[in-house]
C-alpha cells in the first residue's frame, strides 16, 4: 500500500485538521484582503467559505494552496506548511481556480489525461470524463468547449489525482442547473468516499445543502462558522405569513401575541408576524383572524436562511 | 451516482520526476505545432525567406551565390522564431490563462516546467533545422565545415547558446508584460532583428557605426556565427560565442529575478 514514487508525501497521521488557519493577514499594497482570519477544516467533511465579493474567500483559499505568503499568522494544511512543505503537499491536494487553467489549444481529454500522469494512482480519465458529462467532448479544443464544460473540465483535474483535499473555488459559477447538481453529486461522493473539501460559493443553496460546515467571511475575517441549521438556528427569529383582508387591525392582533412578537400588513392584504413561531402563536393568530371573520389564506411559516444569516451579519446582499 | 462507492478514495502520490517532465514537454511540443500562428512564424516564414531570396536576387548578399549566404540566416532566424518569438507568445498566454498558475500546484515542480518548456524548443529547432536544410539543400546549398567535427560542433554550440540566449529574453518579456504586449512586443523585435541582424541582408550594408551596435545583437552573433562557419568553412567562431553566452547569462538572469507567475 505505501507507495515509494518520488514527491510522495510522508504519511502524516491524518488526524491534524485538513487545514487551519489563524490569525491570517494578507494584505495587497495599502489593502488589507484578509485580516486575522481563523478557519479550521475537519476531514472529511465539506466546508462552504461564503462572502460577498472582495470579502477576502479567494485570497485564503490561494494561501492555503500555496499561492501566496501569510504577512501574518499561521497556516496549515494537512499539517504542512503550504509555502515552505509545497513539494510535499501538493501532491496530496486537488485545485479549482476560480477561472483558466489549461492551455486554450488542448483537447479536453488530452488536458485531463496530462494532469492524470502527473500522479500516482489517478482515476480512470475515460469514466471521469463520463461522469462529470464530458464524455462528448473529449476532442474538443478547450478554448471551444462551452463556459459550463471549460468549468468541469478543470474539476475533473482537481479530482483526478484521487488527492485528500480539494479547493474548489466558486466550482459551479456560470453553470446550467443540470450541471449545477452534477457537480454537486460529485462533491457529496467526494465526502463519502472520505475527500476533505473545501469550496466558495456565492450561493447559499450551494452552502445550504453541500455544506456540513459554513464559514462566513467579511472583511477579512470570519464572522460567523457552523453548520447550516446551527447558522439558521441563532440571530433572527422566524416569520409567519398569511393573506387575508386588507386594512384588518393589526394593534389588536399585536395586543393579542406574546410581547416580544411583531405584526405588520407588508401590502395590502399581506400580513406578517415576527417572533418565537410555535404551535401557541400559531393558534393565538387564527383564533384572532376567526373573531374578525378573515379567512387567513397562504398561511406559511418561514423559517429563517442562511440568506437572513448573511444579510444580518454582512449587511450585504450575496450577488449584488 | 454512476460511478461505484469508493471511487474518489484519497490515494495521492506524484508521479514519478522523468515520467512528469516526458509528459510535459511532449504536451507543449503539441501546442506549439498545433497553433497555426505560431507555424507560420517558425516554419513558413523561414522557408519562404529562404526559397524567395535563393531564387530572386532582391537582396545584394555579397560576393558568392545567395542561397550560401542566406541558410546559415535563416537557420539563425529559425531560432529566434521558436526559443524568442513563439516562446515569449505562447508562455505569456499561458500566463495569461492561468495555465503556469493551475500547473504550480500540480505534483510537476517549477524547473520540471521550464526543463519541459526547453525539450519543446529544441523538438521544434531540430524539426526546423531538418526541413530548411533539405530545402536549402534543394535549391543548391553546399555548406562548408560540415563536414569537420570542430564545424559541426561550433554549429551546434551556437544553436545552443542561441537558444539560451533568445529563451531567457522571450521569458522575460512573457513574465513580466500582458499577454497582448508581449505579442505585440514579439512580434515586433522579430522583424526588427530580422531586417537589422544579419539574416537576410549582409550587416556591411548598413552605416560603419549602426554596425558597431547591430553586430552586438544576439541575432547578428548567430547569424554571422553560423555564416563564419557554414559559408566561409572558418574554425570556432569565438567572439560570437561569447556575445551569445554574455545574452544567454543576462536573458536568463533577468527572467529568474523578474518572471511573475500570474
Amino acid at each position: 500500500m505505501p507507495s515509494t514514487s518520488p514527491g510522495d508525501a510522508p504519511r502524516s497521521p491524518g488526524r491534524e485538521p485538513a487545514v487551519e488557519v489563524v490569525g491570517l493577514v494578507k494584505r495587497y499594497g495599502s489593502k488589507t484582503a484578509v485580516d486575522g482570519l481563523d478557519l479550521t477544516v475537519a476531514r472529511g467533511t465539506v466546508t462552504a467559505v461564503l462572502g460577498p465579493n472582495g470579502a477576502g474567500k479567494t485570497t485564503t483559499v490561494e494561501t492555503c494552496e500555496g499561492y501566496r505568503r501569510p504577512d501574518a499568522g499561521q497556516v496549515r494544511v494537512l499539517g504542512l506548511d503550504p509555502v515552505a512543505d509545497a513539494a510535499a503537499l501538493r501532491p496530496r491536494i486537488g485545485v479549482l481556480l476560480q477561472s483558466g487553467g489549461v492551455y486554450p489549444g488542448a483537447r479536453a481529454e488530452e488536458m485531463l489525461r496530462h494532469t492524470a500522469t502527473l500522479h500516482s494512482h489517478p482515476l480512470d480519465v475515460v469514466t471521469l470524463m463520463e461522469r462529470l458529462g464530458l464524455g462528448s467532448c473529449g476532442r474538443t479544443p478547450y478554448r471551444r468547449l462551452s463556459g459550463g464544460q471549460q468549468q468541469r473540465l478543470a474539476l475533473a483535474m482537481a479530482v483526478v489525482g484521487r488527492p485528500e483535499l480539494v479547493f474548489l473555488d466558486e466550482p459551479t459559477a456560470g453553470l446550467d442547473p443540470q450541471a449545477r447538481r452534477a457537480t454537486w453529486d460529485l462533491v457529496r461522493e467526494l465526502r463519502a468516499d472520505g475527500v476533505s473539501v473545501v469550496l466558495t460559493t456565492h450561493f447559499m443553496d450551494e452552502a445550504e445543502q453541500l455544506a456540513d460546515d459554513v464559514a462566513i467571511i467579511d472583511g477579512g475575517k470570519v464572522v460567523a462558522q457552523g453548520s447550516p441549521e446551527e447558522l439558521c438556528k441563532g440571530g433572527a427569529e422566524n416569520s409567519l405569513r398569511f393573506t387575508g383582508r386588507p386594512g384588518l387591525d393589526v394593534a389588536s392582533l399585536l395586543k393579542a401575541l406574546p410581547a416580544d412578537s411583531a405584526a405588520a400588513e407588508l401590502t395590502a392584504g399581506i400580513y406578517r408576524v415576527q417572533g418565537r413561531i410555535d404551535p401557541q402563536l400559531l393558534a393565538t393568530v387564527t383564533s384572532w383572524c376567526a373573531q374578525n371573520g378573515v379567512m387567513p389564506d397562504a398561511i406559511a411559516v418561514e423559517r429563517h436562511t442562511l440568506e437572513d444569516v448573511f444579510l444580518e451579519l454582512t449587511g450585504k446582499e450575496l450577488r449584488a | 451516482m454512476t460511478t461505484a462507492s469508493g471511487t474518489f478514495a484519497p490515494r495521492p502520490g506524484a508521479a514519478p520526476l522523468p515520467r512528469m517532465i516526458r509528459a510535459q514537454a511532449a504536451l507543449e511540443t503539441r501546442m506549439l505545432l498545433r497553433n497555426g500562428e505560431q507555424l507560420l512564424l517558425t516554419v513558413i516564414i523561414p522557408t519562404l525567406l529562404l526559397v524567395l531570396f535563393s531564387a530572386v536576387r532582391i537582396i545584394d548578399t555579397g560576393a558568392g551565390r545567395s542561397v550560401d549566404f542566406l541558410t546559415p540566416g535563416v537557420l539563425g532566424l529559425a531560432v529566434m522564431s521558436t526559443a524568442f518569438t513563439g516562446q515569449a507568445i505562447a508562455t505569456g498566454f499561458e500566463r495569461r490563462y492561468g495555465v503556469l498558475k493551475r500547473l504550480a500546484a500540480s505534483p510537476l515542480p517549477r524547473w520540471g516546467l521550464m526543463t519541459a518548456k526547453t525539450c519543446a524548443v529544441l523538438v521544434t529547432e531540430v524539426l526546423q533545422v531538418v526541413l530548411l536544410t533539405v530545402v536549402a539543400l534543394a535549391l543548391g546549398w553546399s555548406p562548408q565545415g560540415a563536414a569537420s567535427l570542430s564545424g559541426v560542433a561550433s554549429v551546434v554550440l551556437l544553436l545552443l547558446l542561441g537558444t539560451a540566449a533568445f529563451s531567457g529574453l522571450g521569458l522575460l518579456m512573457a513574465g513580466t508584460l500582458k499577454a497582448e504586449a508581449t505579442l505585440a512586443a514579439a512580434n515586433l523585435v522579430f522583424l526588427l532583428l530580422l531586417v537589422g541582424g544579419g539574416v537576410i541582408a549582409p550587416l556591411a550594408k548598413f552605416p560603419a557605426a549602426a554596425q558597431q551596435v547591430l553586430q552586438f545583437l544576439p541575432i547578428s552573433a548567430l547569424s554571422d556565427g553560423l555564416r563564419e562557419v557554414l559559408q566561409h568553412g572558418a574554425g570556432v567562431p569565438w567572439a560570437d560565442l561569447g556575445i551569445l553566452a554574455a545574452w544567454a547569462v543576462l536573458g536568463l538572469g533577468a527572467a529568474a529575478k523578474f518572471f511573475r507567475w500570474e
